[in-house]
């Protein structure tokens, strides 16, 4: 079953078309990849996921819900979250602090009980920390909760982003170049980890990554945008060899 | 010395005893002077609204520059609840009362928060349009609205009697009136952004677009911060009109805003602590300026610049200095704690010996 | 009321109007290239009003050249204020900016009123702006008459400079994206430099047309024009500059036709500005003319 469905997604700014009727069908549980060139939209496809963009033609799909449209915030709660390219943490908060705040959309005390520190309030704060602290000692995080997110280590505030976008209680993770700016052992690293959170929390994971090899091995199925423009879709073999994929990526020889 | 839960409880209770101490030596005229006490009262308010403007600004990360309005809609709620019915007839002599509130009289406390209900009312009507979409506008939103206020106060004579403003506003007889509520709405303020949703503020404050896809509602959260902050400039207006016993729209032109602005800067933004101790230095330092705005005669020599608006540009200068070369303020992000001081004075302890040693 | 009365203020209107335009040039530039609301834009213009007064009255400048005079020393005021108070503070949070905008602009009406004291000055009379002729029926001052004619000519040169010179192209480069332009080797603190060259000598020009209209000259009288431009800006459309010329015009004759029609409601000429901002931002928040403007994300 296709947990998340982009039927006919186009998106236009301006003049500029950066997706062209694009139609993707993730399945639920399963680890699939968006790649492609350079500006060939697939940020645009994820803003236009979670709610970033209102697309200006067709219809976003969660669980056969239509979510076209909704603000970001309305998205997440329904249970699709994400990270961001060029990581966007809360820099001057803690560790604790930034897992603390992506638990705050499930919240059921009204502002008044809890500035007030109402017993009801006070049990629902103890059980967040609780669930917080739960979820980085998984990750392997725990012994960092006081520290400042910006003072992180490069690997590990990626690994934060992905935390944090965990603790909204999501079903399915976008994950926009988890692997940017790692080197091949970080990257084998991730790897293993993104097999274990998926299965850890039964998470369906969308990607957009540049590391081949990364994709190519977790991948159970790769979407390929080029020029706003869905050119391939399939498994990492069927990727491989096909044949405008690799004419995409290398640039069609002209004298040919 | 060790900070544990107990050595804190019982330097604050200590610290609070010295505060106690003083407020009684000052009320009882044992020290001090009614100007000295009139200061540190305009402090205590000072510090309501500052810490008010901080939990919009420094906190939420919203640029607002209603403060001056929101005090104003604050004190003209006491001056015109609280005044005695008998001398109504006197203050509203060239246009009468409206009949209706000319036969309502209220006591200090529910004006005062009456005032700062409609205050957080006015915030909320402004907040819903401009807090929607780009926040960008909310200063210029703000300061317009300020200017607004004044010249509705202005023109709604039988409501507000006009330019000639309210006199004989019932006075408090203690300083616990000014140091009790800023105590309490500070208190309030710090359980509120150490809730959940002081975290989503702070949040909005470092990105907005992550904080949305954390699920956090943007517009309900700034409205929120926005309104609770126009609630407690409300408050500290109306605290206001009582210690001055008068009220008129002049006192409230935008430019009053600027003076809480310069404490959040000078204390820093996002630091409550900060705000406090900015509140008494700018509140008292803006007293001891005023000897710049009167011509200075040294040694029978007539210094030439001191004269009147010296004061206002010594002043500008300081916020300008303050925002390009400390912008972190005195304690940035952080508060002051006992914790804090502790380790201050520890490192302190330990420097002296060593450089003992060198000499 | 009479025809002719309703063409007199029509008249004033559209004058009134061309100048908000000027100011609101000046706003528009500023927050497409760098995202600042420049508070103290409206001090500029109260600068120039005060510069215009020193230029004639105190160094007796015939007053072609004290236009001049004023000019330069308006636009250098503008571009000292951008590298003392702006620049600095490039990379900082965007509110310490906002803050240091707020800081410069009570600087400066705080200076004005420590040198040249609060109390009103008289703006010299320049005769060639302010002789009334006859158009038809109604009488206007030159001032009025031309001022219309002036802010088109000036936004025509403005669109030249950004729509077919170098420097034009790299403007637009820089308030479309700030990093790339960057990047790709503009000279940014040139491009910036030139944005407040442009913005201040429109606010010189539009301060001596004021001042022959409404000849009494104070240090806050920057304030109320200055915000209203920056929303005249707004309802044009933030960044664009001949949506700042439209709303400046429409803002204009707004306050114009509220005084002409309720005259009872002139105490809240001030307020139309507000009024206006609200609806913008509810009914159309990226103005007349205005692209939507979306973050990176």
């Amino acid at each position: 079953m296709g947990v998340i469905k982009v039927e006919n997604v186009t998106m236009q700014f301006g003049g500029v078309t950066a997706v062209n009727n694009l139609n993707i069908e993730v399945e639920k549980g399963r680890i699939e990849a968006l790649i492609g060139p350079n500006g060939a939209g697939k940020t645009t496809a994820f803003n236009v996921i979670t709610g970033v963009y209102a697309p200006t033609k067709g219809n976003v799909l969660y669980k056969d819900e239509n979510i076209t449209g909704l603000t970001p915030d309305k998205i997440t709660k329904k249970g699709i979250a994400r990270t961001f390219q060029n990581i966007r943490l809360f820099k001057n908060l803690t560790v604790l602090d930034n897992i603390l705040i992506a638990n705050h959309l499930r919240i059921k005390s009204n502002f008044m009980s809890s500035t007030f520190r109402m017993p009801w309030s006070k049990r629902e704060e103890k059980q967040m920390r609780e669930k917080s602290e739960m979820l980085l000692d998984k990750l392997g995080l725990l012994t960092l909760k006081n520290e400042i997110a910006h003072s992180l280590p490069y690997g590990e505030q990626r690994k934060l982003e992905i935390a944090r976008a965990l603790a909204t209680d999501a079903n399915v993770l976008l994950l926009d170049e988890p692997a940017a700016g790692m080197n091949p052992s970080e990257t084998m690293e991730l790897s293993s980890f993104i097999y274990n959170i998926r299965d850890e929390f039964n998470l369906t994971i969308f990607m957009i990554e540049h590391h081949m090899d990364l994709v190519m091995e977790i991948s159970e199925k790769i979407y390929v945008l080029d020029f706003g423009q869905l050119i391939a879709q399939g498994t990492a073999d069927e990727i491989k060899n096909n044949q405008r994929v690799i004419e995409a990526y290398l640039g069609v020889d002209e004298d040919a | 010395m060790i900070i544990n839960k107990k050595n804190k409880l019982i330097l604050n209770i200590l610290l609070f005893l010295a505060f106690a101490t003083i407020i009684i030596l000052l009320d009882t005229n044992k020290i001090g002077d009614p100007y000295i006490k009139r200061v540190l009262n305009l402090s205590a308010i000072y510090a309501i609204v500052s810490v008010s403007m901080n939990l919009v600004n420094g906190f939420t990360g919203l640029f607002s520059l209603g403060q001056a309005g929101f005090m104003a809609i604050g004190a003209y709620t006491v001056a015109i609840f609280t005044v005695p019915l008998a001398d109504r007839a006197k203050i509203f002599y060239i246009t009468p009362q409206n009949p209706i509130l000319a036969q309502i009289e209220l006591p200090f406390v529910i004006a005062l928060i009456l005032g700062g209900l409609l205050a957080a009312l006015v915030a909320i009507l402004i907040g819903m349009p401009v807090l929607r979409l780009k926040s960008d506008y909310l200063a210029i939103a703000t300061l317009g609205f300020s200017e607004i206020i004044r010249i509705v106060f202005t023109n709604t004579k039988s409501i507000t009697n006009g330019a000639l403003g309210i006199k004989s506003i019932p006075q408090m007889p203690t300083m616990w009136v000014f140091f009790g509520v800023a105590l309490l709405a500070i208190f309030i303020i710090w359980l509120l952004i150490n809730s959940s949703y002081g975290r989503a503020f702070k949040a909005i404050r470092e990105d907005e677009v992550a904080a949305e896809a954390m699920g956090i509602n943007l517009f309900k959260h700034k409205v929120m911060s926005f309104s609770i902050g126009a609630f407690f400039a409300g408050i500290g207006g109306g605290l206001l009109a009582t210690l001055l016993a008068t009220v008129n729209p002049n006192q409230f032109y935008f430019t009053f805003t600027y003076n809480f602005l310069l404490i959040i800067v000078l204390g820093g933004m996002g630091s409550l602590s900060g705000t406090i101790i900015a509140s008494f230095v700018v509140t008292v330092g803006l007293e001891l300026l005023r000897f710049f705005d009167s011509p200075l005669t040294l040694f029978g020599v007539n210094i030439p610049l001191f004269r009147p608006g010296l004061r206002m540009v010594i002043f500008s200068l300081l916020l300008m200095v303050l925002v390009l070369f400390f912008r972190n303020g005195l304690l940035g992000q952080k508060e002051l704690s006992w914790k804090v001081i502790c380790d201050w004075f520890n490192r302190k302890k330990r420097k002296k010996p060593a450089e003992g040693g060198r000499a | 009321m009479t025809s002719q009365l309703f063409m007199q203020q029509l008249a004033n209107g559209i004058s009134l109007g061309s100048l908000y335009a000027l100011l609101a040039i000046g706003y528009t530039m500023v927050y497409g290239i760098l995202r600042l609301i420049n508070f103290a834009h409206g001090d500029i213009f109260m600068m120039a009003a005060y510069f215009m007064t020193f230029s004639i009255v105190t160094f007796k400048l015939p007053w072609y050249i004290a236009i001049i005079v004023v000019i330069i020393a308006t636009v250098a005021l503008g571009v000292l204020l951008e590298k003392v108070a702006y620049r600095p503070l490039r990379d900082a949070p965007r509110m310490s900016i906002m803050i240091s905008a707020i800081g410069a602009s009570f600087l400066f009406s705080n200076l004005a009123t420590y040198l040249f004291t609060g109390v009103p000055r008289g703006f010299p009379d320049i005769k060639v702006l302010t002789t009334t002729v006859k158009v038809g029926s109604i009488s206007l001052s030159v001032a009025t008459l031309i001022t219309p004619f002036i802010t088109l000519v000036l936004l025509y040169l403005v669109l030249f400079i950004t729509n077919k010179t170098k420097i034009g192209m790299a403007m637009r480069a820089v308030s479309r994206d700030f990093e790339t332009a960057k990047l790709m080797g503009i000279n940014i603190n040139r491009v910036i430099s030139t944005t407040f060259i442009i913005g201040s000598a429109l606010a010189a020009i539009g301060a001596i047309l004021w001042g022959s209209r409404y000849p009494s000259i104070m240090p806050l009288m920057g304030v109320m024009p200055g915000l209203k431009c920056f929303i005249a800006a707004v309802l044009g459309g933030i960044g664009n500059t001949t949506g700042a010329v439209i709303g400046g015009f429409i803002l204009g004759m707004s306050e114009i036709m509220l005084i002409t029609f309720l005259p009872s409601l002139t105490g809240y000429r001030d307020a139309i500005a507000f009024i206006i901002l609200i609806v913008v931002l509810l009914v159309k928040p990226t103005g007349l003319l205005g692209e939507k403007v979306t973050d990176k994300v």
